[in-house]
C-alpha cells in the first residue's frame, strides 16, 4: 500500500511518500498530496521519497504532477532511490506542461455549415468531372471497341447478371405475390379481383420492375464496384495504372459501365416476368385462371408501357455503375475507407435512382406516355 | 536496339537522366521538402535515404508525377513531368517503371497477366510475342515457375520481384523502387539487392530507390542523397561508403552508424 504523511517545519512542508506507488494504490494519496501542496502556498515543499519501495510509471506521474504544480525549484524531490530517479529523469516537465500537438479547435456552427457546404460543392464538382471522364471513356470505347477489355466485361457481366438471378427472382416473385394479395383482398369485396392483373401488369412493367431491380443492383453490384476499386486504390494498384500511363477510368470504369448496360435491362425483363408469374399464381387462389390473367395483362399493358420501364433501365445502369466506380476511386487510405466507399455507393446510388425515377415519371406525364 | 543498349549508348553523353529543380512539396500548409535540387545520372543506382517521415516516398511520388509539387520541376530525360499533359505525359511515363512498396500487383490477374498488361496496352505485338516477353521478364526475376499464380498465392518477396518484372515490361529507361526490402527477411532482401545490381549492370537501367535499409544501401547504391526532416531537404549527397567514413555531419554519421536519437536512447 502507498501512504502519504504531511509534516510542517520552519523550512517548509514535507510530503513523505512511502510504500508501493502504482496505479492501483496512489489514487487517494494523489488527491491528498495535491491538497497538501495547495495548502502550503508560498512555502517550500519537499517530497520525501525515502520510504518508497516500488514506483512504476503511475508513481512517477504522481511525482511529476507534484513538481509541476509550482515554479521550478519550489518543489524538491528527496531520497528517491537511484532506479526511480532514472525513471523520473526521462521526462521533461516543461514539455509535459504544453500540449505540443493540440487537437484542432471545434468549428463554430457557421464555420461547420461552411465546411459542409464546401464539401458538398467539392463532391458535386468531382461528380461532374467524373461524368465528363466517363462520357469521354465511353465515346473512346465506341470509336475503338478493341480498346475495351472484353474479357473483364464478360466476367463482370457474370457477377452483375447471372449471379444476381436468384436474388432478383426471389424479390420479384415475392413482390408479385404481395401486390396480388394486398390488392385482391379489398378488390374482392367489389367483385373486381380480375383488375388486380391490370394493376400488377402496369405497376411492375412501368415502375416497380425497373426500380426494384436497380435498387437490388445498387446494393449488390454498386457496392461491389466501390469496394473492389477502393481496395485497388488502397493497395496502390490504381497508382500503378496511372504510372503505366493507363487511364483508370478507361481501364476500370468502362468495362463496368458496359457490363451494367448489358445486364440491367435483361435482369429487369426477368424481374418483370417473374413478378407477373407470382401475381398469376396468387390470383389462382382467387379463382382467376392463369390464361385469364394473361389475357387481362395483354389487354391493359401495351408496348409503350413496356418501353416506359425498359428505357429507364439503361439510365439506371449507368447511374449504378458510375456511382459505384466514382466512390471507389474517391477512396482514401485505410481499410475503413473501403467500407465508407461501399456505403456511400449504395446510399448515393439509391438516392439518385429514386430522384431520376421521379424525373422520368414527370417527363412521361407531360409526354402522355 | 534494345533498351539496355540504348541506355548504355546515351550514358556517354553525360547528361543527367533526371533533374529535380527547385522542388517544393508538402501537404496543405505544411512544407515537407523545400526547394530540392539534384540530378540522377544515367545508368546509376541512385538511392534516396533518410529517417522515417523525412519525405522519401513523397519525393518519389513527385518524381513519377503522381503528386503535383507546390513549386519546381522534375525533368525526366529532358521533359518536365510536372507540366506535361496528355500524350506528352504518356511519353514520359513510357520511360519509367515503378515498383510500389506493396508490389501493387493486380490481385485478379496472374503474375504473367500482370506483366503482359502494359505490353497489351502499349504494343501491337501478337499475343504469342507478348506472352513470350512476359515469360522472359518473369524469368529475369526467377519467377518462371510461378507465371500462373495469383499474387495472393506467393510470398511478399516474390510479389516484389514480380512487380519489378511488370515495371520492366516495356523496358523503361528508369526504374523507381519504393522500399524494395521493407518487410523482407535478410536472405530474401539480399537476393533482391543482387537482382537489382544484376539488372543495373546487365541492362543499363537507371534505378531510383527509396530505402532506409543500411545493408541494401551499401550493397546496391552508386550514389545516395540523404533527406532530413529538420532541414526539409538534402543534408548529404555522394557515395554511401565515403559518406559513412568521412562525413562530419552529425545526422549523417548517426544514420550510418545506427545511433539512436538522444530522446530514444
Amino acid at each position: 500500500m502507498a501512504a502519504l504523511a504531511v509534516t510542517d517545519s520552519d523550512a517548509g512542508r514535507v510530503l513523505a511518500l512511502s510504500g508501493r506507488l502504482d496505479a492501483g494504490t496512489i489514487g487517494a494519496i494523489w488527491r491528498d498530496a495535491r491538497q497538501a501542496l495547495a495548502g502550503a502556498a508560498g512555502r517550500p515543499i519537499v517530497v520525501d521519497a525515502a520510504g518508497v519501495d516500488y514506483c512504476d510509471g503511475a508513481g512517477i506521474a504522481l511525482i511529476v504532477d507534484l513538481l509541476r504544480q509550482r515554479k521550478k525549484g519550489e518543489v524538491e524531490v528527496a531520497n528517491l532511490k537511484p532506479a526511480f530517479v532514472a525513471l523520473l529523469n526521462q521526462f521533461d516537465i516543461a514539455v509535459l506542461d504544453h500540449d505540443l500537438d493540440p487537437e484542432p479547435k471545434r468549428l463554430r456552427a457557421v464555420e461547420e455549415i461552411g465546411a459542409i457546404t464546401s464539401g458538398v460543392w467539392h463532391d458535386i464538382r468531382e461528380q461532374v468531372e467524373f461524368i465528363g471522364e466517363m462520357v469521354a471513356a465511353m465515346a473512346y470505347a465506341v470509336r475503338h471497341p478493341s480498346s475495351v477489355r472484353w474479357r473483364d466485361v464478360w466476367l463482370i457481366c457474370e457477377h452483375v447478371g447471372a449471379d444476381a438471378l436468384p436474388i432478383v427472382a426471389l424479390i420479384s416473385f415475392l413482390l408479385g405475390v404481395i401486390l396480388a394479395f394486398q390488392s385482391a383482398i379489398p378488390m374482392k369485396k367489389f367483385g373486381a379481383e380480375i383488375f388486380v392483373a391490370d394493376l400488377i401488369g402496369l405497376a411492375m412493367l412501368r415502375e416497380l420492375g425497373p426500380l426494384m431491380t436497380a435498387i437490388l443492383l445498387a446494393g449488390r453490384s454498386g457496392a461491389a464496384f466501390a469496394a473492389e476499386i477502393g481496395t485497388m486504390k488502397v493497395n496502390q494498384e490504381v497508382d500503378a495504372l496511372t504510372t503505366m500511363g493507363l487511364d483508370p477510368v478507361r481501364f476500370l470504369v468502362t468495362p463496368r459501365i458496359i457490363a451494367a448496360l448489358l445486364m440491367t435491362p435483361l435482369l429487369t425483363l426477368f424481374a418483370d416476368l417473374v413478378s407477373l408469374l407470382g401475381g398469376a399464381l396468387t390470383l389462382q387462389s382467387f379463382s382467376i385462371p392463369f390464361i385469364t390473367f394473361v389475357h387481362e395483362v395483354e389487354g391493359i399493358v401495351d408496348f409503350s408501357d413496356f418501353m416506359a420501364g425498359f428505357v429507364k433501365t439503361f439510365v439506371f445502369a449507368v447511374l449504378i455503375a458510375g456511382i459505384g466506380c466514382l466512390r471507389g476511386l474517391q477512396t482514401s487510405a485505410g481499410a475503413s475507407s473501403v467500407g465508407d466507399a461501399a456505403t456511400r455507393a449504395v446510399v448515393s446510388g439509391i438516392i439518385l435512382l429514386v430522384i431520376v425515377d421521379g424525373v422520368f415519371a414527370v417527363v412521361y406525364f407531360f409526354l402522355d406516355i | 536496339m534494345n533498351q539496355g543498349a540504348e541506355t548504355a549508348a546515351k550514358a556517354e553523353d553525360g547528361a543527367p537522366i533526371i533533374r529535380v529543380d527547385g522542388l517544393t512539396a508538402g501537404y496543405d500548409d505544411f512544407i515537407l521538402l523545400d526547394k530540392l535540387n539534384f540530378d540522377v545520372r544515367r545508368g546509376e543506382v541512385f538511392v534516396i535515404l533518410g529517417g522515417s517521415g523525412c519525405g522519401k516516398s513523397t519525393l518519389l511520388k513527385h518524381m513519377i508525377g503522381l503528386y503535383e509539387p507546390k513549386a519546381g520541376h522534375v525533368f525526366i530525360d529532358g521533359d518536365d513531368i510536372v507540366t506535361a499533359e496528355g500524350d506528352a505525359r504518356k511519353a514520359i511515363l513510357r520511360k519509367i517503371g515503378v515498383m510500389y512498396q506493396s508490389g501493387a500487383l493486380f490481385g485478379s490477374m496472374t503474375l504473367l497477366e500482370n506483366v503482359r498488361l502494359p505490353l497489351e496496352e502499349y504494343t501491337d505485338l501478337d499475343f504469342e510475342a507478348i506472352d513470350l516477353i512476359g515469360r522472359m521478364k518473369l524469368e529475369l526475376v526467377a519467377l518462371e515457375q510461378f507465371t500462373g499464380h495469383l499474387p495472393a498465392a506467393i510470398s511478399g518477396g516474390m510479389q516484389k520481384r514480380a512487380a519489378i518484372a511488370r515495371a520492366m515490361a516495356l523496358d523503361p529507361m528508369i526504374l523507381f523502387l519504393d522500399e524494395p526490402s521493407a518487410g523482407l527477411d535478410p536472405i530474401t532482401s539480399a537476393s533482391l539487392d543482387a537482382l537489382i545490381r544484376r539488372l543495373a549492370e546487365n541492362l543499363g537501367v537507371t534505378f531510383v530507390i527509396v530505402t532506409h535499409e543500411l545493408a541494401s544501401i551499401f550493397a546496391i547504391a552508386d550514389r545516395v542523397i540523404m533527406l532530413d526532416k529538420r532541414k526539409k531537404g538534402i543534408i548529404a549527397e555522394g557515395d554511401p561508403r565515403v559518406l559513412r567514413d568521412t562525413s562530419t555531419d552529425p545526422w549523417v554519421r548517426q544514420f550510418f552508424l545506427r545511433e539512436p536519437d538522444a530522446v530514444a536512447a
